[in-house]
This record gives structure tokens, C-alpha cells and sequence, in this order.
């Protein structure tokens, strides 16, 4: 299964990844070859199986949290490897809603 | 005009704030405000590595709330990632629910001009709040983005477009809001965000059978907005509809200042939130010990509790909605009534004083009855009074108002203020006398027939004893002396 | 003094316990020996991202004082150890060998090393590893690669590569790694060490930087099974704070080590030896199977037909995950800041593709695109579903056999730069190890001898059912008993004597 270069662009905005020109034109031969592999999963009859959605089985988890509250962290520590601060903020450019 | 010949359609989102003690993933606090940041750790923060807890609360809360709503509350459901970047997420997706709900269908039952009706609920379901986005906070223009709320316990209820009104629109969102409180799953609060609003509209020519393109409209904070938002969204889409052109599917943000609805420019770009299973949780899941546990513990509900009051202790449907509006309030008014006495009379009393006088005080002071000095002991102690006659109804008028402010025992505030009515008839008689000496000419004309002046010799009689006398003692001396 | 450093530098981690227990020897002294072999080694290895010489000899001073107390911790307590550079350690950077986490320091240690450092080990540093675990050749650390200590122009195996060259290298006796999809049990392979992933759950994940959350293990790599054991124990159990993790208790790993393979069924699928499988790995693996044999286990042929279909699944599934797990890398609260300046889109694009290398992107965009409007059904919902096709291959497996064996890789150490042109033929080494993942089920890897012509070692697979960490180990230990530990470091001879 080929990618188009259109449909690498799409993904890599979605994921937030500025690809260079190159990088797409490598990344559409890359992840065609290997979808092209995964396409072997195609032939595979899977109805009626139900998919794996987690690894631990059903009830073998931890039982839930009680609701108690503990200690937030001081915002020093909270923002201590922030690249930008403004105040206890987080800062960051401009935001347009 | 135009806008008559549509219909209008509506589906309401509304995303309630769980009324937990920590936040839906982590031990932080969800109170509100606080200083930017200092609500968090490194789960609510999204670093690296870190895993999320679910707390046990708000499954419960789930639960309780899809009883109440008359819910399907699924055995298994299934977290979800919702995949978006923005600042105020800070993992790059939003732990929600989407194939597996913990809630399927359910409804609303509201009142609109008399009319009944059921607002069908598509589902309800449990994610984290976002934080939030602070503009402004440097001279340079930056944002900042405080994670303070981010992580907080929702529950997303959906209605399906049943909603055929603005009214009805906001008759449900009140119903739902009493119900929530009610539960004590949530505090009601819009302006603070606790209980928030999206509503996907659209317009269709009447008869029509398809539904229009939607619009998702966001930012209505207040019930007022809502209807601002809602009325002007639909003359939008009905004059795009008119002049011939197509509403186009997208998020609109509701700006109070104008008054309009406007395109949202971070949500142009079309989404693709990329869902799938939350790895990190395993599936909720809820077992029959709990349903029957949360069933065992639901409360009376609003509308159960209106109905009560009209069928049981013969209050009129207006009434029992003004006191059951307010849950606290309608407890109050039960609490009371155990104190003072069963049955219509008396209930009838009590919601009168509820619904008027303290409703007043309530509405100055603006607090809940949590916060009130006057309490159901103290309501039914003045009430008792009337009732013995140490008190008549303006004396009964200013003890409430004092009590109200100050908690004191009625019996003293009557004493300390000579609020004691009279019934001696020897007193009472002298001011009668003097009154009917003042008011020759009123007798003669009562005297030839003009019956209605009974009431004004009352209120002069009642003037003459600063509003103590017993006005049955009052009543019966004046029909006496004027040869009734 | 160099020769009594070698000597302590060759002794794992149960001696060096009962010598720090005897007083024979110091923490100071072991912590001292483990800094200076990697000093004389990891120029020419490079399994280390960090050390902490300051940090470990303060913690061995604590360790020698509660030694001498008489309040010794553990069989731990005092042994130099090292972790992948994936978990959170507080106050020592951890970059997950990703220039996106340049420079970021955590505010909490990840609950494997919060057990380790309470059983009293010492950390000595951080060790290389793939990019956000995501490789099989160590080659994707953006910081420099790691080469094998048996053969230098070979790659010790990744994406745990540091984990298993140091353990090989004897810069430490022991280290902990994190297998997705063959990340430990691969390089241990490779470098001729003990490898254990547990079965998921079994470990905590907490701390844990994510690179496929329902996949991710984290396990131990060591010189002897029983060192391996050790580690386990130690790491192994419930954690309130991963809801993943099991509460089921933990079985006692080191009791029944010695018990033996007599009465084991061993299930040996027939699709594990196929497949590109290396003529030198076969004869090895089946005579490690004849081995067993004559110690009285029963060899059962079993069958894993989806095999075939694990990388196709595991590629799909884990890098949906992953394009998910590494969102959170947006330059806003810690991490790398890219093109502030120019608006908040553009912060984003600009930090991903100057943080990221060209694996985690291409893994992104993959899995991204696997989960996107349209595609989901075909590609990750039909991976699941293979994935629960995978996990009833091994359910009906072990209705007869007690573990399945096989290779862990279809060939021995490649060269640095061998495979690195063509990801999916680098994807491929895990053709072996990634049903494991994909079932949930434990599964080591144990030395069975040096390849006929490379001389390189080559490992066994060994896969159990789910919790059943005992039985792998103990089978695991059978086999060493008769094929002896990996070899030493070859190729490090006159490296560490030319520093001595
Ligand atoms: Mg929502
Ligand atoms: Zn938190």
C-alpha cells in the first residue's frame, strides 16, 4: 500500500511534526513498505474475535483509589523544568481561541 | 418572518463537575482557584512516566447518577484516549470515554407550559478536565497555562436532539441541575463552571423529517446566555438556510460582549481525535453490590419530591417547584414540618413562610439555608406561637426577620421586643372604643350598610395597638359594638 | 589493585552480597570498582548515558554503615547496579536517550528503582539505550550508540543495549531494562546474559518513561539466572499507582531454582524455526532442547501459527500507543523548547522534529496514521484482534507444555549500520520475542553457548505462562547448570588493560 505524499503531510500535522522535504519523501517509502507488511494482516479471518484491548486480564488490576487528598507539589518543583515561566504559570506564545 | 416557518432542534452536552474531595487521577485537591499550578503533581501535569489512579469516587458518582436518570449503568466500560494537542492538556489527549460508555440511554422528564415531556439521554460518561489557557499574562502578549483544574472528575451527559425549544432547552438544563444537586454529585455552579454547557443546534423547515447541519455552540455560562446564544445561533443558520446557502458543521464560540456566536479559530482545522482504548486503565468495572448499594442510597428526587408535596400535603404545583428547586431548601421545609406538625394546614403554613418571607431574606443575604441562622426547630417554634396566639402575623413577620440574622430563641426576641399580642379583651376594648369615638362619620356610613368598612376600623384598631391586639378578639369586639 | 578490581567486577550479585554480608568486602570499595571498570571500558562500549560517581559512593557509605550496624537490607543492599536511562530517577537527568528530554530532571524515582535503592543497591548511572525504547540495535540513541563487548563493531542489541552491554562488559553485576517487544531478552541475547521480561502486570510501570503501554515490561538483566531471580524479587509486585500492575502476590523465584527440568514439558513450536533462523542458532537452540531432554523434561511440539503475524500486529498496536505516550512532548512543561517566537503551532512542529530522532518520528507518523479517521478498523482494531488470535496460540500451547522454547533472534550480534537502512528488516529481528508481548506472558533469555563460527553467543527463549516467572526461571537455571554462564568480554581485554 502506497502513501501519497498528501497523506504523509496530513499525518505528520496531526502529529505535530514539521517533516523537510526529504524527510517526507523517506517517510513515504518507509511507511509503505511497511504497511505493505502489515498488510498481511488482511488475510487473516478475524471476525467474531474480540480484540485484545489490555494486557492484564479483567479483574486482575489494582483495586481504585480512594478519594483522599495528598500534598501537590510546591510550583517551584512543579515548574522546575518548565523551558518558560510567567509567575506559577507555564508560559507559552500566544494562544488564539 | 422567517424564522417561524423552522423548527428548531437541539441536543445539550452538559460536562458537571464531580464533587470530589481529589482529582480524577492523582491525590490533588480540586478546589477551586488557588494560585496557578499549586493544584498539581506530576500525574496532572502529564510528565513522563507517570500513571493515572482512578479514583473510586467518581465511578460511584457515575453510577448513582445513572440510576437516578433512569440509565442503563453498564457492567464493563471502557477508558479512552481523546489525541489532541493543546496547551491547557497537557498529556496531548484527554482520558475520556467513548465506544463504552458507563451510562446508555436514560432521560429527563421536564414541564414546559404544562406539557410533560422525556428528554432522552444518548449517554453519560466519565473524563478529566482540561486546565486552563491564561491570556495575557506578560507584557509580551504570552499565554500561560495553569493546570490547577486539569484533571478534574467530569461526567459528560449527552441528550439526543429532543429539545424542540429554548425553553425547553432551559427547563432541562434546570430539571438535570436540580437532579445533580440533588444526588450531591455536583454543586450546580455555572458561573464558577462546576455545571457547563454545549448545545448542538440546528434548524429544519417545519414537516421536514431530516435534521439540519449542527452547530456546536460553547461558552454559555448562565441560563440568560444560553437563550442569547441559542435565539441568535438559529437566526444565523435560518437566514443562511433562507438566502439559499448551508450551515457548515463546526464549533462556535459564544461571545457574551456581542452577544453572538462566532466561528472558533483553534478548532477550524478539522478534527481527527484518533480515540482507542486507554492502555493505562484497565476497564471499569461495576458490580451488582454497588448498583444495589447506590440504589438503596438514592435520594428523593425533585420531581418525585414536588409530586409528594401536591398529592400528599396538598400544596399547589407551584409552590411545591419553588421549594423542591432547591434541595436544602426542600429539606429544610421537611425538616420543619417534623417539628412543627403533619397536614395540609400545616404544611401550607410552612411553605408559605418558605416560599415568602424567608424566601426574601434568603435572596438578600444570598446563601442557602446551610448558612441560614433561622433553622426548622426555630421555624416551627415561631410558627407554634402564632399558632397559641402569643404572636399574630406582623409581630410572627419581624421575630422571622430577627431570628433570621441572629438565631435567637423566638420566645425571647417576642419578650425583648413586646411583640406579645394582646387578647385581653379589657385592653383591647379601649382602643376599639376610642377608635369607633375617632370615626363617627365611618360608623354612620357602616351603620347604613357599608359593610367593607369592617376592614378599615381593623386596621385602625390594629394601628391604635401597634399591631398587638388579637385580631379574632379584635373582630368580635367591633361586630359587637357596631351592632352586628 | 587493578586485579582486585577486576576480580570484584567479575562476581554478581549474590557473592557480592554475602561478601558485603561477611564484611569481606565494602560497598565503598565494590561501588569504587564498578566506577573505575567503566571508566577503563565505556569509552570503547558506551552502555553508559550518565554516571553518578558522587551520588553512588555517598549511598555505598550509607550502605557500609547499616552493613556494619548489622542491619543489612537485602541480598542487595551495598551492590552496584545500573538502569536504563527509561526510568525516572529524582534529581538525576533522565532523557530516555531522546534530545526532546535534554536536560530534564524528575521529581520522583520510578517505583522499580524507589524498590531497588530500598533493598539498598547503588545506582552508578543511567545506561544507553534506543530512543524512547524504540529500536532492536541500540543504534536510535540520539546521544551515541553502544557497541557489543564480545565484538565491538557489533551492536549489543536493543533498545536495552546499555542495560545488557554493561551487565556483559562487567561494569555492574546486574541492571534493569524494559522489553516492549524483545527490548531485554534481545540484547541479552546478543551479549550472551540473563534477560528476564515478566509478564505484564507483574512489574510496575510507574516511572516507567511509556513507550507502548500494553506492552511495556520492566525486567532484570544479569550474569546467572539466580542473580536475575534476585532482582526480580525485588522489583516485582503490586503498585497502587500503575492500575496495570497485578495484585496478585509475588511466587518465590529463588526456592524452586534448583530444582531442576525433570518433568517439564517443554512445547517447541514449529514456527520459531522458521524464518530466516541462522543454521549456528538452530544447532545451538535444538541442542539446548536435547539438553533438556536428558535432564528429563519432555520435549512436545507444539504449534504458534499467528506467529507470523506478530510484527505486523505488534507494529501497529505499539506505535499507535506510542504516537499517543509521546504527545505530551510539546516543549510546554519541561523537555525541549523549539521556535517560541513564532506562535504556538509552530512551537509544537518545531520542538517534535528538532527533539525527535527519525524513529520515534517514523513510529509517530505510523501509528498515528494507524489510529486516524477512517483507518482505525483496518489497522489497529484488526491488530487487537490478531493480538487476542496470538494470545490463544500460547493458551492452547501451555494446555500441554509448562513453558515453549526456541531462539530469542534469528541470528547473533549484527554490525553497527547493518540494518539501519532498512527499518523493517531491522523490525524483523524481534520476529521471536514479540508474540510474548503481545500474549502479556514472561519470557527470558538465557545464554546456550557461542555460535559455531562468530563465536558470539547466542541465547535460548524460554516463554511462560502468565505469572509463572518460577517455572521459566528454574528451567532457565537447568539450562545454565549445563551450559555454564556467558562469556567474558572478549573484546574488552586489552581495552581494560591497556587503562589499567
Ligand atoms: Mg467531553
Ligand atoms: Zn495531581
Amino acid at each position: 500500500m502506497a502513501l501519497s505524499l498528501e497523506e504523509v503531510r496530513r499525518i505528520a500535522q496531526l502529529a505535530r511534526l514539521r517533516l523537510g522535504p526529504e524527510e517526507e519523501e523517506r517517510f513515504a517509502v518507509q511507511l509503505s513498505a511497511i504497511l505493505d507488511h502489515v498488510a498481511e494482516l488482511s488475510k487473516l479471518d478475524v471476525s467474531g474475535v474480540e480484540p485484545m484491548t489490555h494486557a492484564l486480564a479483567a479483574g486482575e488490576g489494582a483495586p481504585l483509589r480512594e478519594d483522599a487528598v495528598q500534598a501537590s507539589l510546591p510550583p517551584d518543583v512543579a515548574l522546575a523544568n518548565a523551558p518558560a515561566r510567567e509567575g506559577t504559570c507555564f508560559k507559552v506564545p500566544r494562544i488564539i481561541e | 418572518m422567517p424564522v417561524q416557518d423552522f423548527q428548531v432542534v437541539l441536543g445539550l452536552e452538559v460536562h458537571a463537575q464531580l464533587l470530589t474531595k481529589s482529582k480524577i487521577f492523582c491525590g490533588c485537591s480540586t478546589e477551586f482557584g488557588g494560585e496557578p499550578n499549586t493544584h498539581t503533581c506530576p500525574v496532572c501535569l502529564g510528565m513522563p512516566g507517570v500513571l493515572p489512579s482512578l479514583n473510586r469516587q467518581v465511578v460511584e458518582f457515575a453510577v448513582r447518577t445513572g440510576l437516578a436518570l433512569g440509565c442503563d449503568v453498564r457492567p464493563k466500560s471502557v477508558w479512552a484516549r481523546k489525541n489532541y494537542f493543546y496547551p491547557d492538556l497537557p498529556k496531548g489527549y484527554q482520558v475520556s470515554q467513548y465506544e463504552a460508555p458507563i451510562c446508555l440511554g436514560g432521560g429527563v422528564d421536564i414541564t414546559v407550559d404544562g406539557q410533560e415531556r422525556r428528554i432522552r439521554l444518548t449517554r453519560i460518561h466519565m473524563e478529566e478536565d482540561a486546565g486552563k489557557n491564561v491570556h495575557d499574562v506578560s507584557a509580551d502578549g504570552s499565554s500561560g497555562v495553569d493546570l490547577n483544574r486539569a484533571g478534574v472528575p467530569l461526567l459528560e451527559i449527552v441528550s439526543e436532539p429532543d429539545l424542540r425549544s429554548v425553553d425547553e432547552a432551559v427547563e432541562y438544563l434546570k430539571e438535570l441541575r436540580a437532579i445533580l444537586v440533588c444526588l450531591g454529585v455536583n454543586d450546580g455552579n455555572l458561573e464558577e463552571g462546576s455545571f457547563r454547557c454545549d448545545a448542538n443546534v440546528s434548524v429544519m423547515r417545519k414537516g421536514a423529517t431530516e435534521y439540519g447541519t449542527r452547530c456546536e455552540i460553547k461558552n454559555m455560562n448562565s441560563f440568560r446566555f444560553l437563550r442569547q446564544a441559542i435565539d441568535y445561533e438559529v437566526r444565523r443558520q435560518v437566514e443562511i438556510v433562507e438566502g439559499g446557502g448551508k450551515v457548515q458543521q463546526e464549533t462556535r464560540l459564544f461571545d457574551h460582549e456581542r452577544g453572538e456566536t462566532r466561528s472558533m479559530r483553534s478548532k477550524e482545522e478539522a478534527h481527527d481525535y484518533r480515540y482507542f482504548p486507554e492502555p493505562d486503565l484497565p476497564p471499569v468495572l461495576v458490580g451488582a453490590e454497588l448498583i444495589e448499594r447506590e440504589r438503596l442510597a438514592l435520594p428523593e428526587l425533585p420531581r418525585a419530591r414536588a409530586a409528594r408535596y401536591q398529592h400528599a400535603l396538598g400544596l399547589s404545583a407551584y409552590d411545591a417547584g419553588l421549594l423542591v428547586a432547591d434541595g436544602a431548601v426542600a429539606d429544610f421545609f421537611d425538616a420543619t414540618l417534623a417539628a412543627y406538625g403533619k397536614g395540609p394546614e400545616a404544611a401550607k403554613k410552612v411553605a408559605n413562610w418558605l416560599t415568602g418571607d424567608v424566601a426574601r431574606l434568603a435572596n438578600e443575604a444570598g446563601a442557602g439555608p446551610a448558612a441560614w441562622k433561622l433553622t426548622p426547630a426555630l421555624l416551627a417554634e415561631i410558627l407554634k406561637l402564632v399558632d397559641a396566639g402569643t404572636i399574630g402575623g406582623p409581630g410572627a413577620k419581624q421575630v422571622v426577620e430577627e431570628v433570621f440574622g441572629t438565631g435567637a430563641a423566638p420566645a425571647a426576641v417576642v419578650q425583648a421586643r413586646g411583640l406579645a399580642q394582646v387578647s385581653d379583651e379589657g385592653a383591647i376594648e379601649a382602643a376599639v372604643d376610642r377608635v369607633l369615638a375617632a370615626s363617627a362619620a365611618e360608623v354612620e356610613r357602616f351603620r347604613g350598610g357599608n359593610v367593607k368598612l369592617m376592614g378599615f376600623f381593623v386596621g385602625q384598631v390594629m394601628k391604635e395597638t401597634k399591631g398587638k391586639a388579637n385580631p379574632a378578639v379584635v373582630n368580635a369586639l367591633l361586630k359587637r359594638k357596631l351592632g352586628g | 589493585m587493578t586485579t582486585a578490581n577486576e576480580a570484584l567486577t567479575d562476581l554478581g550479585v549474590r557473592e557480592l552480597g554475602e561478601r558485603l554480608a561477611g564484611r569481606s568486602v565494602s560497598s565503598r570499595e565494590l561501588v569504587d570498582a564498578a566506577l573505575a571498570r567503566i571508566d577503563a571500558t565505556d569509552g570503547a562500549v558506551g552502555a553508559f548515558l550518565k554516571v553518578v560517581p558522587e551520588r553512588a559512593r555517598a549511598r555505598a557509605a550509607e550502605a557500609d554503615a547499616r552493613i556494619a550496624r548489622g542491619e543489612r537490607r537485602s541480598p542487595l543492599d551495598g551492590v552496584p547496579v545500573a538502569v536504563k536511562d527509561i526510568f525516572l530517577t529524582k534529581g538525576i537527568e533522565t532523557t530516555c536517550a531522546s534530545r526532546i528530554l535534554e536536560g530534564f530532571v524528575p521529581a520522583f524515582d520510578a517505583t522499580v528503582i524507589e524498590r531497588l535503592e530500598q533493598a539498598g543497591a547503588i545506582i552508578v548511572g543511567k545506561l544507553n539505550m534506543d530512543e524512547f525504547a524504540m529500536g532492536s540495535s541500540n543504534e536510535n540513541s540520539a546521544y551515541k550508540p553502544c557497541h557489543n563487548p564480545h565484538d565491538l563493531s557489533r551492536t549489543p542489541g536493543g533498545s536495552s543495549g546499555g542495560s545488557a552491554a554493561a551487565v556483559a562488559a562487567r561494569q555492574v553485576p546486574a541492571s534493569l531494562g524494559t522489553d516492549t517487544g524483545g527490548s531485554i531478552r534481545l540484547p541479552a541475547s546478543f551479549c550472551g546474559v540473563v534477560g528476564v521480561k515478566p509478564t505484564y502486570g507483574r512489574v510496575s510501570r510507574y516511572g516507567v518513561i511509556a513507550f507502548a503501554s500494553s506492552l511495556d515490561q520492566v525486567g532484570p538483566v544479569a550474569r546467572s539466572v539466580e542473580d536475575a531471580a534476585l532482582l526480580l524479587s525485588t522489583i516485582a509486585g503490586h503498585d497502587p499507582r500503575d492500575m496495570t500492575s497485578s495484585a496478585r502476590p509475588v511466587d518465590d523465584y529463588l526456592g524452586p531454582l534448583e530444582q531442576g527440568a525433570k518433568g517439564l514439558r517443554i512445547g517447541v513450536p514449529a514456527e520459531w524455526f522458521q524464518g530466516g533462523l541462522d543454521a549456528g542458532v538452530e544447532r545451538l537452540v535444538r541442542e539446548a532442547l536435547a539438553r533438556y531432554e536428558r535432564l528429563g523434561a519432555k520435549l512436545v511440539e507444539v504449534s504458534l501459527p499467528h506467529t507470523r503475524y506478530g510484527i505486523g500486529a505488534y507494529y501497529l498496536i505499539a506505535t499507535a500507543e506510542a504516537s499517543s505516550n509521546l504527545a505530551r512532548y510539546d516543549g510546554v512543561r519541561f523537555g525541549l523548547r523549539a521556535a517560541a517566537d513564532r506562535g504556538l503551532k509552530e512551537m509544537y512542529s518545531e520542538t517534535r522534529e528538532r527533539g525527535f530522532g527519525p524513529e520515534p518520528k517514523r513510529r509517530i507518523m505510523l501509528g498515528t496514521y494507524a489510529l486516524s479517521a477512517g483507518y482505525y478498523d483496518a489497522y489497529y482494531l484488526r491488530a487487537q484482534k490478531v493480538r487476542t488470535l496470538i494470545r490463544r496460540d500460547f493458551d492452547r500451547a501451555f494446555e500441554q507444555v509448562d513453558v515453549v522454547a526456541g531462539p530469542v533472534a534469528p541470528y547473533t550480534a549484527f554490525k553497527l549500520g547493518e540494518k539501519t537502512a532498512d527499518p523493517l528488516q531491522m523490525y524483523l529481528a524481534d520476529i521471536f520475542t514479540i508474540t510474548c508481548n503481545l500474549a502479556a506472558l514472561p519470557g527470558l533469555s538465557v545464554p546456550c553457548g557461542l555460535h559455531a563460527e562468530s563465536r558470539l553467543p547466542v541465547g535460548l527463549q524460554l516463554v511462560g505462562r502468565p505469572f509463572d516467572e518460577a517455572t521459566l526461571l528454574r528451567a532457565a537455571r537447568a539450562l545454565e547448570r549445563e551450559v555454564g554462564p556467558g562469556p567474558a568480554p572478549a573484546a574488552l581485554a586489552s581495552a581494560s588493560g591497556g587503562h589499567a
